[in-house]
């Protein structure tokens, strides 16, 4: 147990530690939302006054830390200067959004990637192969950017898919179905987007992994049983190869989430991506702040699932881990 | 390290990168010179045949408004325009200071758009050549200090040990497990958002230096750890060599060819990161071109649905990231590029290297 208590404390760690830089970052900020204001002409200096002070923007930084921490501890994550209220309920929906695109992406992505990655290494040298192999690398050279703007484009000129947003004009009149249809339409791009930034990498790795159990003793042993070919590959040599791709997993979170952030700024996709982008040009602090948060929730969510899979799926991990 | 592959990888480099420092001489125009009658013209076609003969000199055909249109091209064929190579035009200075005229190709009386010109009817190929010096310097700077900064923290973590290593790799993992994107813009969130290009351009060095130096930093940090029980580092140590001269003569040498592979893998993700910013307006701003803010116009969906070239400086920095990527693959020792970071049991695989400078280990 002491594997995950430790996998935990990390992640405690690292949300400790990102609030502080981004706490650091902020005032290291050459102005704020309120002297933006300071410019509007009809706002009194003795409002602003008062605002500072609510704000505490006056107090030191250590005291400003503190209080926000007690202030998340109880589920208020600060006040939005450009929406004019809680922060909280506006990351929730925006957040929802990220995860219906990322874990759309995410589910995609590694259902493409297993069988092509194992018949890559199945094939190896072969037909297949080769083509897979070409395929991962020219997509390795196209960046996310690139790719977004590319799938965009072409969407615009074909008209096949829309181009931004997540739901039409007239969604509350849908049927279910519609709804559905209306919705996964407006995902395709976004996803298909993620889904091929992040394919060549778990096609390669998946590919790496498999292949060393292949050669491996055992295998040469299961195939002389006489065992199905399928079954011996689905099976044993998945099973096997779990270990590095459950590590693969925990991290394809982030490299996913660090994706979405700019494919839903390139897409126009409600998620928290444009949000964090307007909060920046605001200088709306708190939004940032809790922008990043979230994301880092996530990412350390993510990871906390693969090491929660990792010792389920390899028994040496318990052992060693209570042996410590 | 394969010499023979590391040398073509790096040759083919070094012609891209001359192709986008010699932006002046390459490029036809001056890339914020506007011609506002020829708004969003599509790329030009260039013949060598016109009424039945065949040309030696090629030769394009100016453009004129269709009529009834006021934003449609097409071909006057009456004026055809001979293509004249080494031609003087507008002065420009190569590489900042040696001022000249001479292009590798222009035209008399009519300008050419190879690929089409922008809403202000600058040469897109012209702001493509030059937006590529500003994007490849940034990247290049931004690695470099990267790289230098990285050295010294990965040096001081592993050579001195103690609470000095604890702290730094700490801080290091806490810059891993981020994605860069969120380190980006948490770093750029609370920077001055309006800027002369100048100083945007040493903002987003600074970031980019800030964002990527964990990954480096660790890497340094192991092969110094290793080194500096070796016996001739020892041995040095023994004849009275201090710690100054210990970690120059004998350390450093020894992470050379980890920071080159890292530089390597650095300097195109840090292009793309200073495409990314300039992309969603935190970058370098108008008129000086990079290839991210040559980009940004694609965020109103009229330019995207009618001027699908404003899309093809997105294409320029492909070559590259094919170059680094061969580079770094050729210069890194073992061949495995990145590797994941071992949990127990867990083995390595090359998996390339389009990780982002904070991801891996």
């Amino acid at each position: 147990m002491s594997f995950l208590l430790r996998r935990l404390l990390q992640a405690i760690f690292l949300l400790i530690g990102v609030s502080i830089l981004t706490f650091l970052f902020s005032t290291l900020a050459p102005g704020n939302y309120l002297d933006e204001m300071r410019l509007n002409p009809q706002i009194s200096a003795a409002t602003l006054a008062s605002l500072r002070a609510q704000y505490d923007l006056n107090r030191p930084l250590p005291f400003r830390y503190a209080r926000w921490v007690n202030a998340v501890a109880h589920g208020e994550l600060g006040y939005s200067f450009a929406y004019n209220g809680p922060v909280a309920p506006l990351l929730w929906i925006r957040a929802r959004n990220t995860l219906l695109l990322t874990l759309t992406a995410m589910l995609l992505a590694w259902a493409l990637a297993l069988p092509l990655g194992i018949w890559s290494a199945e094939r190896r040298g072969h037909l297949p192969d080769r083509a897979i192999s070409l395929a991962t690398a020219t997509l390795m050279v196209v960046p996310e950017l690139v790719l977004a703007l590319g799938l965009l484009i072409l969407a615009a000129r074909s008209g096949w898919f829309p181009t931004g947003g997540m739901v039409s004009v007239g969604f509350a009149e849908l049927s279910r179905w519609g709804k559905l249809r209306d919705l996964a339409m407006h995902m395709a791009l976004p996803v298909a987007a993620l889904v091929l930034s992040a394919l060549p990498i778990l096609v390669r790795h998946i590919r790496a992994a498999v292949a060393e159990e292949l050669g491996a003793p055992f295998f040469r042993a299961a195939t002389a049983h006489g065992i199905p070919r399928r079954k011996l590959l689905y099976r044993y040599a998945l099973r096997a190869a779990a270990n590095p791709m459950i590590s693969l997993f925990g991290f394809s979170v982030g490299t996913l989430l660090s994706a979405s952030l700019l494919v839903e700024m390139v897409m126009s996709w409600p998620g928290l991506g444009p949000l964090l982008l307007e909060a920046i040009l605001a200088r709306d602090l708190y939004v940032v702040i809790g922008g990043v948060l979230f994301s880092t929730i996530f990412l350390v969510c993510g990871n906390f699932l693969g090491d929660l899979l990792l010792y389920w799926a390899d028994p040496r991990i318990r052992t060693a881990g209570g042996a410590r | 390290m394969d010499r023979r592959r590391v040398r073509r990888w790096f040759v083919a480099l070094l012609v891209l990168h001359a192709v986008v420092g010699g932006a002046g001489f390459l490029a036809p125009y001056d890339p914020v010179k506007q011609d506002r009658e020829h708004a969003y013209l599509p790329p030009m076609r260039v013949h060598f045949l016109g009424r039945g003969h065949l040309h030696l000199r090629p030769f394009f055909y100016a453009e004129r408004l269709r009529e009834g249109t006021f934003d449609e091209f097409e071909e006057d064929t009456e004026k055809a325009i001979p293509l004249r190579f080494f031609s003087t035009g507008e002065q420009y200075r190569l590489l900042g200071f040696l001022p000249s005229r001479r292009h590798l190709f222009g035209a008399e009386g009519a300008r050419l758009y190879l690929l089409g010109s922008d809403g202000l009817g600058r040469d897109q190929l012209s702001r493509m050549l030059y937006g590529g010096q500003i994007s490849l310097l940034a990247g290049l700077l931004g690695a470099g200090g990267t790289i230098f900064v990285a050295a010294m923290i990965g040096t001081v973590a592993g050579f001195y040990g103690g609470w000095r290593d604890t702290l730094l790799m700490r801080l290091a993992e806490l810059f891993l497990a981020l994605p860069w994107l969120y380190l980006l813009f948490a770093l750029r969130a609370f920077l001055p958002l309006t800027v002369s290009p100048l100083r945007a351009f040493l903002l987003v060095v600074v970031v980019l230096a800030a964002v990527g130096w964990a990954r480096p930093a660790r890497l340094v940090r192991g092969v110094v750890l290793s080194v500096k029980e070796r016996d001739f580092v020892r041995a040095a140590r023994g004849f009275g060599a201090g710690d100054a001269y210990l970690v120059r003569r004998h350390i450093l040498p020894e992470t050379r060819s980890v920071l080159l592979t890292q530089a390597a893998i650095l300097v195109p993700q840090f292009v793309l990161a200073e495409m990314t910013l300039s992309f969603i307006g935190l970058g370098i701003p108008e008129p000086v071109p990079s290839w991210g803010n040559l980009l940004a116009i694609l965020q109103q969906y009229s330019v995207l649905v009618s001027y699908w070239w404003m899309y093809l400086p997105a294409l320029a920095i492909v070559p590259f990231f094919v170059g680094y990527q061969g580079l770094a693959n050729a210069l890194h020792v073992d061949g495995v590029t990145v590797k994941i970071e071992g949990k127990r049991g867990g083995t390595h695989h090359d998996i390339g290297t389009r990780f982002s400078p904070a991801q891996t280990d």
